[in-house]
């Protein structure tokens, strides 16, 4: 069976707020007081960020293998100066991975403020990511080397692009996550609650290994 | 006994308002709904315009009044310009394989019984789910837009295909009429489609995974779950390929990148970047298009076709009153097409100037998908021998698919040879292959889907003497269509021609298209019987008890329609495979997943030779 | 209704393995070396085919037609969930089957494909645009004179961007057919101005895209005389229909003299050619 099921002890606490996800609720009443029960059904948020990821991946395969492609043909290939900010890009997106992490595992061992305060920090990293990447950009405008310029700066353009839009999509993740952090009544994590943001972290780390290899395979590749 | 797993939990309450609850609605059941009437629309159009294409090839240079005043760009007096045709040809595709094919069978019926079928009260992300439609119907609803706002000399659309080839449809309005404006609305509709898709195919990946209520293996899963799950992983793997090559297309023409045109082009007496409209390009290469639309494109009739034959296998054994034979090789045969598929898109581009090498490996790896083809239609077979068939329109529409798949896929051997392939290539035995299969078979295992389940998505059984006449009208009907084209193509005649007099060679194939022409005004006109039928039974229809037709699966054994969570509160526990008909000793000829009752023994592996 | 649908399956296919076998629509005499081993490598594959889709649609139909349910109480299909070793037995068959149609339809693609032309062919340059077709022939030098896109100029008839300045290309004929010899071989060298088409000559049994931005060769032995068709097979725009070429395939004292004529006189000759042979379509 390829179910995974990962149980927890059952856990019990007393009448509090509830923990809600966007689909509802995990605990069930009885007599009025809230179980905490092992969920099932919270891995699926795990499974789902992975499924999602090798759909995110094969669109950057796809646009890597016609890098690859293009390179080859044409003969018109003149490589792109790297722009020196990305190298500040580069430690800002590895510092937010880490920060995340520090930020999921005190969540895992319910310090709910350090959880909200780091993922407040990696989200800051984020915006200073894109921020950079902005820079970056304008780096290369202010050499004259635009979206059309050549192939490489093409691609250096819509890679970034593409990462830089899927980071954003998950800097709004991290944003719902500290919201509910931050407003949550709940005293003790669901596991519900302990998926979904262990989803939105594997998500995050993706985006960061996904932006080492974008920078390898434009400046590092040939 | 109600442990944990099967105390249902409603983990979105059941709506009110006629907005959540038919409109924006979360349940699977709402938005399976919606897929399907999205498609019984996007087929009306899509057969509309290829009635309209067989028009204008038997009758060229007729003038058709109404047309005349409905399209006076495209069809000015009544008589269809070329560009009105090849719109007609790359609209009729597009539509077709995105609208229907890819929703339908997997968003449609998929969405509705996938989780019923597995005891799951909902799919995984009901949210996502209900996104995934709007999503894909605004898609379609950009389309159709592209009809509209394709520019002043407007014709019907784009006219690239709906394979859009580059540099044609990456030179814009230079490269000719109806280049333009519809061009960029049909890669944005396209585009949006893909996230709709790659939305939906999250949902049943992560849902048939992590859901499958108690004693639900997965080698207990009715073949239709496997079929919508390895369809989804197709879609997952394919369609980001296909967006990423709408991105790079819609950057050349809009931003004067050169991903697939090269330089040096000379188009429409314009040198390329000596003239506003047709910037400076260098070094793209149009092949590489190719390789990224194929790539998406084989994965894509995979997709198109494997739900229509695990709708098959299931209903197949449901009135054969059989178990599927040798369940196992199916799931395997439905893993192996699937994987194959998508190590053979070169058999696309044999004559496309890529390298000969590659073409021997993709056609070698071609030939092989024949082999679990080959296998699931002697399963397909194998099922029905030694039963007890119940005729019903269901049914004939399921032996309806085996025979056009094996009609349609068996020319495969031809088409995948490379060597053939030079006489082959872009003739009209190539939409004759396709048609069958995906035109064809897919529908019929839709139309069979339909037929099988509306009793318990409504209640009522559709009308089976209008359905047995929308059956033999159809499946004669579409062999007259689609045969005749093979030997169309072995005497040459080449594809997307908007008409055939301007060659002394294709004289002799008049009379055929004009019986094609003829078969296809009949066999398109019957379906508004389906159509009527629809509407018709959905008040008056007979009344269809909750296992309509003493069927084994899991959506028989809950109320018709299913209550919000599918199943009142209970999720079911599953005792038996899908397919126990026939249980010797058992006191029914069938025996529902659900029955703690009946012992069947060794897991069902009776008959095992 | 088993009955009914087991007949009606059994007319389909005898009517479609009719229209087969009856050759009434059916491919042009081949024209070129390789299309006797094309034909033959077809001929086996539709027997294959052919074998294959009768034996499947006979045996469903003979399962409906005997499988139907009498409605007699008690009576039951029979309980199987399959058997493993048809199983194995039907996939090895059908793989030793497909595999080896497979790689026998390899060989006539290698011969053409994987090999060069072979020196001393003659040699056409090929450049389509939207909708016609451009032969450039290297007269009397036999060396192609140089072309340069910007050099293109239709409305003075410069189709193909040849170079006034270079002393090879005075004696080079640009035209609108194909005409080549019999019995020896011809490599094309294929090139688009625009977007791609597709030279295909049905007769010939060979097809191949021209692609803007790649120069393809290609070669071919025609073994016929006669004019023959040549179709566009790759949609190209709104004219895709009507770009129609012809080749004229020559006996040796034909070719040789108007292959060393310059432009005026091959456009001349060539014309005289066209009417005097005339277009072969079955």
């Amino acid at each position: 069976m390829a179910t995974m099921v990962t149980t927890k002890p059952v856990i019990k606490s007393g009448t509090g707020g509830k923990a809600s996800g966007p689909n509802g609720n995990g605990s069930k009443r009885r007599n009025g007081r809230e179980f905490l029960e092992p969920d099932p059904h919270a891995n699926r948020y795990r499974i789902g960020m992975w499924v999602a990821l090798a759909s995110i991946g094969m669109l950057f395969t796809a646009l890597s293998s016609a890098y690859v492609v293009r390179a080859g043909a044409g003969g018109d290939w003149v490589d792109i100066r790297m722009p020196r900010v990305l190298l500040l890009s580069t430690a800002l997106i590895l510092v937010s991975s880490v920060t995340l992490e520090v930020s999921k595992r005190n969540l895992k061992a319910s310090s709910l403020v350090g959880h909200s305060r780091w993922l407040m920090l990696t989200m800051l990293l984020g915006l200073a990511f894109l921020g950079s990447q902005l820079l970056a950009w304008k780096q290369l405008a202010q050499q004259g080397i635009y979206l059309a310029s050549n192939p490489h700066s093409s691609f250096f353009y819509l890679l970034t692009a593409t990462h830089a839009v899927h980071l954003g999509g998950g800097l709004l993740a991290l944003i719902f996550v500290w919201t509910r952090s931050r407003f949550s009544t709940a005293l003790k994590v669901s596991p519900r609650r302990q998926a979904a943001t262990d989803a939105v972290a594997i998500y995050w780390h993706f985006m960061d290994a996904l932006w080492i290899y974008l920078f390898l395979l434009l400046f590092l590749w040939r | 006994m109600s442990d944990v797993s099967h105390e249902g939990v409603h983990r979105h309450p059941a709506p009110t308002g006629f907005i959540r609850k038919y409109i924006f609605s979360l349940d699977h059941k709402v938005i399976g709904i919606q897929y399907i009437l999205l498609a019984l629309a996007a087929v009306l159009v899509g057969m509309t315009m290829s009635l309209l294409m067989r028009l204008k090839l038997s009758w060229p240079d007729h003038k058709f009044a109404l047309l005349g005043t409905l399209f006076k760009a495209g069809a000015p007096d009544g008589v269809m310009n070329p560009e009105f045709y090849l719109s007609l040809v790359t609209m009729h595709g597009t539509i077709m394989v995105f609208f229907v094919l890819t929703t339908a069978p997997q968003g449609g019926f998929g969405n509705y019984f996938l989780p019923i079928q597995i005891g799951a009260e909902d799919m995984a992300f009901p949210t996502l789910n209900m996104m995934s439609f709007w999503v894909t119907f605004i898609g379609f609803v950009v389309i159709l837009a592209a009809i509209f706002f394709s520019g002043a000399e407007s014709t019907v659309g784009p006219i690239g295909g709906w394979t859009g080839y580059a540099p044609l449809s990456a030179l814009g309005a230079i490269a000719g009429p109806g280049q333009g404006m519809g061009m960029n609305l049909w890669i944005i509709s396209i585009a949006i489609f893909c996230v709709g898709s790659l939305l939906g195919a999250l949902n049943f990946i992560t849902t048939l995974l992590n859901m499958r209520t108690k004693g639900m293996s997965l080698m207990r899963m009715p073949l239709t779950c496997w079929a919508w799950f390895t369809t989804a992983v197709l879609a997952l793997l394919s369609f980001p390929v296909l967006l990423g090559g709408g991105i790079l297309l819609l950057l050349d023409r809009l931003a004067g990148t050169s991903f697939f045109i090269p330089g040096g082009l000379y188009v429409s007496g314009v040198l390329s970047g000596t003239n506003p409209n047709f910037p400076l390009h260098t070094g793209g290469s149009p092949i590489l298009w190719q390789h990224l639309f194929w790539f998406f494109g084989h994965p894509e009739v995979y997709i198109a076709i494997l739900p229509g034959m695990g709708a098959t296998s299931h209903i197949l054994a449901t009135f054969a009153r059989k178990p599927v034979f040798g369940y196992r090789a199916m799931v395997f045969a439905i893993f192996a097409i699937g994987l194959l598929g998508f190590f053979v898109w070169g058999h696309h581009m044999f004559i496309s100037g890529m390298s000969p090498y590659s073409a021997i490996a993709f056609s070698v790896l071609t030939l092989s998908i024949g082999v679990p083809s080959a296998v699931k239609t002697f399963n397909w077979i194998g099922t029905l021998w030694g039963a007890r068939i119940r005729f019903t329109t269901a049914m004939l529409f399921a032996i309806g698919f085996v025979s056009l798949f094996v009609s349609g896929g068996i020319t495969g051997l031809i088409l995948g040879q490379s060597s053939l392939d030079l006489a082959m290539h872009d003739t009209y035995i190539v939409p004759a292959h396709f048609h069958l299969v995906m035109g064809v078979a897919s529908i019929f295992g839709m139309f069979a889907a339909i037929y099988f389940w509306f009793p318990k998505m409504f209640g009522r059984y559709l009308d089976e003497r209008i359905g047995k006449i929308h059956f033999w009208v159809t499946f004669v009907g579409v062999y007259c269509i689609f045969v005749p084209m093979h030997v169309m193509g072995l005497v040459g005649m080449p594809r997307r021609y908007s008409q055939f007099t301007e060659y002394g060679f294709l004289n002799k194939l008049h009379p055929l298209v004009l019986f094609v022409s003829i078969s296809a005004i009949i066999t398109i006109t019957v379906q508004l019987l389906f159509y009527f039928n629809l509407v018709w039974s959905l008040f008056k229809g007979a009344k269809a008890p909750d296992n309509a037709w003493e069927a084994t699966t899991l959506e028989w054994s809950t109320s018709t329609p299913p209550p919000h969570d599918n199943f009142a509160g209970v999720l079911p526990t599953v005792y038996h495979g899908p397919y126990e008909f026939a249980v010797p000793g058992a006191p029914n000829d069938f025996v529902m997943q659900t029955d703690a009752e009946v012992e069947v023994s060794s897991n069902g592996h009776n008959g095992h030779h | 209704m088993g009955r009914v649908l087991a007949v009606i399956i059994w007319i389909i296919t005898a009517l479609s393995v009719l229209m087969f076998v009856s050759k009434k629509w059916w491919f042009p005499a081949a024209i070129s070396e390789h299309g006797p081993a094309l034909d033959r490598q077809f001929l086996i594959t539709i027997l294959v085919v052919g074998i294959s889709f009768a034996a499947a649609q006979i045996g469903l139909g003979w399962m409906v037609w005997k499988y139907r349910d009498t409605g007699k109480a008690g009576d039951r299909g029979t309980y199987t969930h399959g058997s493993n070793r048809l199983e194995v037995l039907w996939t090895v068959i059908t793989a030793v089957v497909f595999i080896t149609l497979a790689v026998m339809g390899q060989s006539v693609w290698a011969q053409l494909r994987l090999h060069d032309a072979p020196a001393g062919s003659y040699t056409v340059e090929v450049v389509a645009q939207q909708f016609q077709w451009n032969f450039h022939y290297p007269g009397k030098d036999n060396v192609f004179g140089h072309t340069d896109p910007k050099l293109i100029d239709d409305s003075a008839l410069n189709y193909v961007g040849l170079d006034p300045g270079d002393p090879n290309a005075k004696d080079d004929a640009v035209t609108a057919s194909l005409v080549v010899p019999v019995n020896r071989p011809v490599e094309l060298r294929l090139r688009s101005k625009d977007v791609i088409h597709s030279f295909w000559v049905p007769p010939l049994r060979f097809k191949q895209d021209l692609v803007p931005g790649m120069e393809i060769k290609v070669h071919f032995t025609p073994t016929k005389v006669g004019k023959y068709e040549l179709a566009c097979a790759e949609l190209c725009g709104q004219q895709h229909y009507k770009m129609r070429a012809f080749m004229l395939v020559l006996p040796d004292e034909e070719l040789n003299a108007i292959r060393v004529m310059s432009q005026e006189q091959f456009q001349a000759r060539m014309t005289e050619l066209l009417a005097k042979y005339p277009t072969v379509i079955d």
